[in-house]
């Protein structure tokens, strides 16, 4: 990559400028609405956390170069010019006062995707040099080594030994023909290995052929939340070339959120052309499975428990029944929190929060609003779907003394699976 | 100029002039969103694209509960402030009467007492409009002059229709002509400030319906 500069980022703002960023600009009356939606608001009252503010620098380059209006005040020197200044202060905003939750882009009256501008916003930022550091290591160690947190094949071969070792199953790499290609994020290669044990003890009594490709165990992607579409694109190609290569029907998206915007929503548009595969996330699969009988559960869970909905598998990803499916299923005493569902509350770690270290502090902050929901229920589990969002919770609660474990739901239905050592059809 | 010749000059001349600007200025900013694209989306639709920006054109007309139960009266007010507008705008008699000579036909209005009273609690929900804007710490953060002016001209057309209805302030001519100057005014300066979204949030509304149609999710 070229070095970064003020007026490179400007360009790649320029850039991400089309027609929707433009209707929302002209459409936006000022309401302030959308900051009663960001809990980076809600939980520090600063104003400056407004969403619609965070993307000010790009509302002023979208003025100055697409309107005719903003041409002509730019001319008579009336209008704030986008400079170094601008993006040293918006920064902060842009990274760590931002998960891409979406929250405000659902009660926008006028219908603006405000959080979709922020994460066109950070392109800008990381041509420009304004990208925190942690998020700058994340994606460089995605390049170089395949992974943000450094995680490399062995550890993954490691982590197959021993799961072949404990229950006998079998953890295809790179079986040509399988139809699911089944990804991974690095924490749940590194703090959550039961999750690939649930896979293969569910594939193996759903009667499925997956695999996971050498090449692209990894589903995280790091390009998407610095924004550099560049190493996002590479990335997902990483996992697009995989999957033809093995012609695989299906690629699963693991329990990670924004892994899931990447490979299901991004990921085409970042390689320019459709896939010859279906993405699905892990959650859909095994909603599917249950339905059409595959796999069946017996128990129940009698614990008080609730699920936390990560943003970008149900507001952003429409995955929003299935897990409510599956839990009722095995769960006895399941409770939502208010505001459940599309309108969740995020944890405060999403969209690259938690990989910048810089952020910690409002990261914990924005954990409030969570901590204030877990209270209201008294709940004694907590159930969730994205290995991010787990380690924020855990993060979170641990500095609250709060005492619940989390778990994820993939894990939790393959305790309560039906395990009948059937032969593979 | 005499009030008679203001008048005339309001009705004629000012008035083409006005709706001209607004006209044209309208159509070069919505032009001008549109001309920059949109690229097609490839990722593999979970549902219907048209179906969802119709949805969210419709949706977003109600507030959603999360933001309703946090800022009840700013939201009441905003309804009351559009509501009461469009009521005094397309509803009474005489502005009946003028539209339709543009387009040929017209429709039933509401008694003027009643347009007189809403165009009283309309111009007092538009006080109070810029009272949050003034107290509300994000909404003054966030404010622009652009927002004042906004404000300021969609004032004056209400005020000065109330003062005229109800002969206050200067003689009938002379206040209907400032009506009519006022209303000029609003026609200029709209394609210029936030009052664009008049027309721009139904392209906003349906750009990300769309989006969230094709993907399946909520919007």
């Amino acid at each position: 990559m070229s070095a970064p500069s003020v007026e490179k980022g400007i360009q790649a703002i320029k850039g991400q400028i089309d027609a929707p960023v433009a209707s929302f600009f002209s459409a936006c009356v000022h309401c302030g609405l959308c900051a009663e939606a960001c809990l980076f608001y809600t939980e520090t009252g600063d104003p400056k956390y407004t969403p619609i503010n965070k993307v000010e620098p790009m509302r002023r380059i979208w003025e100055r170069e697409y309107t005719l209006f903003g041409k002509a005040k730019a001319a008579l020197g009336l209008s704030k010019e986008v400079d170094a200044d601008t993006f040293a202060e918006w920064e902060t905003l842009v990274y760590d006062g931002c998960t891409l939750c979406g929250r405000c882009s659902l009660v926008c009256p006028v219908g603006n995707d405000i959080s979709g501008m922020i994460r066109k916003i950070r392109e800008g930022f990381a041509a420009a040099g304004y990208a925190p550091e942690g998020l700058i290591g994340a994606s460089t160690r995605a390049v170089e080594i395949g992974s943000p947190m450094g995680v490399k094949l062995p550890a993954v071969q490691a982590q197959i030994k021993h799961l072949q070792k404990n229950t006998g199953l079998d953890v295809p790499i790179d079986a040509k023909g399988a139809e699911y290609l089944v990804l991974l994020s690095s924490m749940e290669i590194m703090n959550f290995p039961e999750y690939l044990e649930a896979i293969a003890r569910i594939m193996h009594q759903a009667g499925k052929s997956w695999t996971i490709a050498s090449k692209a165990f990894e589903a995280t992607n790091s390009g998407i939340q610095i924004g550099v579409s560049d190493i996002a694109k590479l990335l997902v190609s990483r996992v697009v070339d995989a999957a033809d290569e093995l012609g695989v029907k299906t690629v699963i998206s693991p329990e990670c959120g924004h892994a899931f915007t990447a490979i299901r929503w991004d990921g085409a548009n970042l390689i320019g052309r459709p896939y010859g595969f279906e993405v699905k996330h892990i959650l859909e699969v095994l909603d599917e499975f249950v339905k059409k009988g595959l796999i069946k559960t017996e128990g129940m869970e009698d614990a008080k428990l609730t699920y936390h909905d990560p943003c970008q598998i149900a507001r952003k990803g429409g995955v929003v029944e299935q897990p409510r499916n599956l839990l009722n299923r095995i769960a006895s005493n399941f409770v939502e929190m208010e505001d459940a569902g599309e309108m969740n509350w995020c944890c405060g770690g999403g969209g690259g929060v938690s990989a910048n270290e810089r952020a910690d502090e409002l990261k914990l902050t924005a954990f409030n609003r969570k901590k204030a929901q877990l209270e209201a229920l008294g709940v004694d589990t907590l159930v969730t779907a994205c290995a991010n969002c787990r380690l924020t919770l855990e993060e979170g609660l641990e500095e609250n003394n709060m005492d619940i474990p989390i778990v994820g739901l993939t894990e939790m239905l393959a305790e309560y699976l039906v395990e009948d050592d059937k032969e593979q059809a | 100029m005499d009030a008679n010749e203001l008048l005339a000059w309001a009705r004629g001349s000012g008035f083409d002039i006005a709706l001209t600007i607004f006209v044209a200025g309208m159509l070069l900013r919505l032009l001008e969103v549109l001309a920059l694209g949109n690229k097609p989306d490839l990722s593999a639709p979970r549902g219907s694209g048209p179906k969802g920006g119709v949805q969210t054109l419709l949706s977003r007309n109600l507030p959603r509960k999360a933001v309703f139960d946090r800022e009840p009266l700013r939201i009441i007010n905003g309804y009351v402030l559009h509501i009461g507008f469009f009521i005094v705008l397309f509803l009474y008699g005489p502005h009946i009467v003028l539209f339709e000579s543009f387009l040929g036909f017209g429709w039933p209005g509401l008694p003027s007492g009643v347009i007189d009273a809403v165009g009283a609690i309309t111009i007092l929900s538009l006080i109070a409009a810029l009272v949050f804007r003034l107290n509300n710490k994000v909404i003054r953060f966030i404010s622009t002059k652009d927002d004042y002016v906004a404000w300021a001209v969609t004032l004056l057309p209400l005020l000065t229709g109330y003062l005229t209805y109800n002969h206050l302030v200067a003689s009938y001519t002379m206040m209907l002509a400032l009506h009519l100057l006022s209303v000029e005014l609003l026609l200029v300066v709209a394609p210029f400030t936030k009052l664009t979204h008049m027309f721009s949030f139904a392209m906003a509304r349906w750009y990300q319906g769309y989006q969230a149609g094709r993907r399946g999710v909520e919007s």
